[in-house]
């Protein structure tokens, strides 16, 4: 009995305690800055993008394929 | 520590644990608080009373919500004149993206800034944008999660109507 509210009680300071916390809908503000965006520059990564898919077999994965043939 | 103590602080802390997390939404069914008492910047409107108001919670960085404000200010101006009132609650947290927003899309309704996230805290939006159509009683009738074009629009028009036709 004792060490299943042991057991609980923890597993409720855990879950007081665990600091995570969900970003409400409306707090998301910080989050559309554009210095939250992981790209952003898009026309230049485009560019790498195409040229690695031309150019280099081992590539792609990013939206973009290619062979390595070069001729796209 | 005895059994009996430990008892008391687990269901204490269990309690508290389901507290934290308990939901205290603004649903259909409740009544609208009175916005004056959240420390909203701007100007409300003289009285709410006997008025179908809709509450739309927004951002400057949402993109639905631009597109649903010229909507909105369409029905705002068909409609105030039946006793339709809108108020567009902004939750940003900088007033010049708001205002620079408002100059690029201006709008005859009500727009106020919920900067404490006050009344948005206790109406616990679960997107942006969302609105309330309230009736005359003050009474929430409808939710809208999210703007969805043409769809929540004829939605709004059908809602708002039925609700302007009944009595305060």
């Amino acid at each position: 009995m004792k060490s299943i509210l042991l057991l609980s009680a923890a597993a409720a300071v855990l879950a007081l305690t665990s600091g995570c916390e969900n970003v409400k809908p409306w707090e998301r503000g910080n989050l559309t800055d554009y210095t939250m965006q992981p790209d952003r520059t898009p026309l230049p990564s485009g560019q790498i993008q195409h040229i690695y898919f031309s150019r280099e077999e081992a590539t792609g994965g990013s939206g973009v394929g290619g062979g390595g043939c070069g001729c796209n | 520590m005895n059994t009996s103590a430990l008892k008391h602080l687990t269901i204490a802390a269990l309690l508290a644990a389901t507290l934290t997390n308990a939901p205290a939404a603004l649903k259909v069914g409740d009544t609208l608080p009175d916005l004056t008492g959240y420390h909203l910047e701007g100007t409300l409107p003289d009285s709410l009373k006997g008025k179908v108001v809709v509450l739309d919670f927004w951002a400057s960085w949402c993109g639905p919500c631009a597109e649903s404000f010229p909507v909105m200010d369409e029905l705002q101006k068909k409609y105030q004149d039946q006793g339709l009132a809108i108020v567009a609650v902004s939750v940003d947290e900088k007033a010049d993206k708001m205002e620079a927003f408002l100059k690029r899309q201006p709008v005859t309704f009500v727009v106020v800034r919920d900067a404490e996230h006050k009344l948005v805290g206790i109406a616990e939006p679960q997107t942006m944008p969302t609105s309330f159509v309230i009736d005359r009683a003050g009474k929430v009738r409808f939710l809208h999660n999210g703007f969805h074009g043409s769809r929540t629009r004829a939605e709004y028009v059908d809602q708002i109507e039925s609700l302007l036709k009944s009595n305060p």
